[in-house]
């Protein structure tokens, strides 16, 4: 499971571009700052790697290793 | 811990987030990577102090639920040398930029490596002056844009790494915010090290390196970084004409050295004409 939370994320995009398996896509329509925030695409395919939890630069994102 | 929150954000102050960095700063990211190195490393979070100089990466250790020092502009060195000496059992780390390493303070960070003192410096390497308006720093590569370098920059970059290790730093590493795995595990080796250890971030600034030299995007810078960085062992055997507008990361020097701080306190212990010596931390010490 993934969380991303959204009053941190800045929309910079990185976790879209860095996940190994790209399972994040931008979403279309921007939220109420402007900002694009990255929704899960295919979170089923997770190998929860950590990647995008260590490489966001707004400590915005959480991957549970549990489930 | 709070649900649906990084792992990462039990050691940040929460009343101070979000953090002033622009989207896609590299700062974040070297944040993150410090931490999985700090628990890889098992340092004890309480025993940690961090000291910073002025910049955007020197705003760091504001963000950490720790000991920390916010000093002049090139001085962290410096003020760390002071901490760790009154300190000795403390995990002292400077984070700073390369306009506090590699310009204002260089000749701190020669010294600091020279005399072997044990401190982490993580160098935060963004190649250009960030938060005072894109100005051309002395890392700045050879040919890059910055707005006091409308036609490129003419002027040679430092090598620090290469700096470091010519002053006698005992654990000198270079790695890019591309590379936040491998970089976690050189934060830790240095941690781990007892002496100099200077790990060499280099870093992302979209909004003036990238803007000035058609990398817009945080994702081009790292995709930039990722494509012109070049193994040490695999930069060895290459000629230097290959090497030009390549990053070569890995590990410069790994070879521990006695320390200055054990040095010293050995030195107090048997000068000392009372028994025991009470310069260090007297100000701890009851009347």
């Amino acid at each position: 499971m993934i969380t991303v939370n959204k009053n941190l994320c800045k929309g910079c995009g990185l976790c879209t571009e860095f996940c190994p398996i790209k399972i994040f896509k931008e979403s279309e329509e921007p939220n109420e700052k402007g900002i694009n925030l990255p929704v899960l695409d295919k979170e089923e395919k997770c190998a929860k790697c950590g990647l995008c939890s260590l490489i966001c630069p707004d400590q915005a994102i959480k991957v549970d290793e549990e489930d | 811990m709070v649900k649906d929150e990084s792992p990462f954000m039990k050691y940040l102050r929460r009343d101070r987030l979000p953090t002033i960095f622009c989207a896609g700063c590299g700062n974040g990211i070297v944040m993150n990577t410090f931490f999985k190195g700090m628990e890889m490393a098992e340092v004890d979070f309480d025993n940690l102090i961090m000291v910073s100089g002025i910049g955007c990466s020197s705003r760091i250790p504001g963000y950490v639920a720790c000991d920390s020092l916010h000093t002049t502009h090139g001085r962290p060195i410096s003020f760390a040398t002071g901490i760790k000496l009154a300190n000795p059992e403390h995990d002292v780390v400077v984070f700073s930029g390369d306009g506090d390493t590699a310009a204002i303070g260089g000749n701190h960070l020669i010294h600091g490596a020279r005399r072997n003192i044990d401190i982490t410096v993580v160098c935060i390497n963004n190649n250009i002056y960030g938060m005072t308006g894109g100005q051309i720093s002395p890392t700045s590569p050879k040919g890059s844009y910055g707005s006091t370098a409308p036609y490129g920059s003419l002027e040679n970059p430092f090598n620090l790494s290469g700096l470091v290790t010519a002053a006698g730093g005992s654990y000198v590493a270079r790695w890019t915010t591309a590379h936040p795995v491998q970089l976690s595990k050189a934060i830790k080796s240095g941690l781990e090290n007892k002496g100099f250890s200077f790990i060499e971030v280099i870093s992302q600034c979209p909004t003036y390196y990238g803007r000035k030299n058609k990398l817009r995007t945080p994702i081009d810078m790292l995709n930039w970084l990722e494509e012109s960085s070049i193994n040490k062992k695999r930069a060895d055997k290459m000629d230097e004409e290959e090497l030009i507008e390549k990053i070569v990361v890995g590990e410069f020097q790994n070879k521990p050295q006695p320390e200055f701080t054990d040095k010293l306190c050995k030195l107090l212990e048997e000068q000392c004409v009372t028994g025991k010596p009470t310069s260090i931390r007297s100000a701890y010490l009851e009347d």
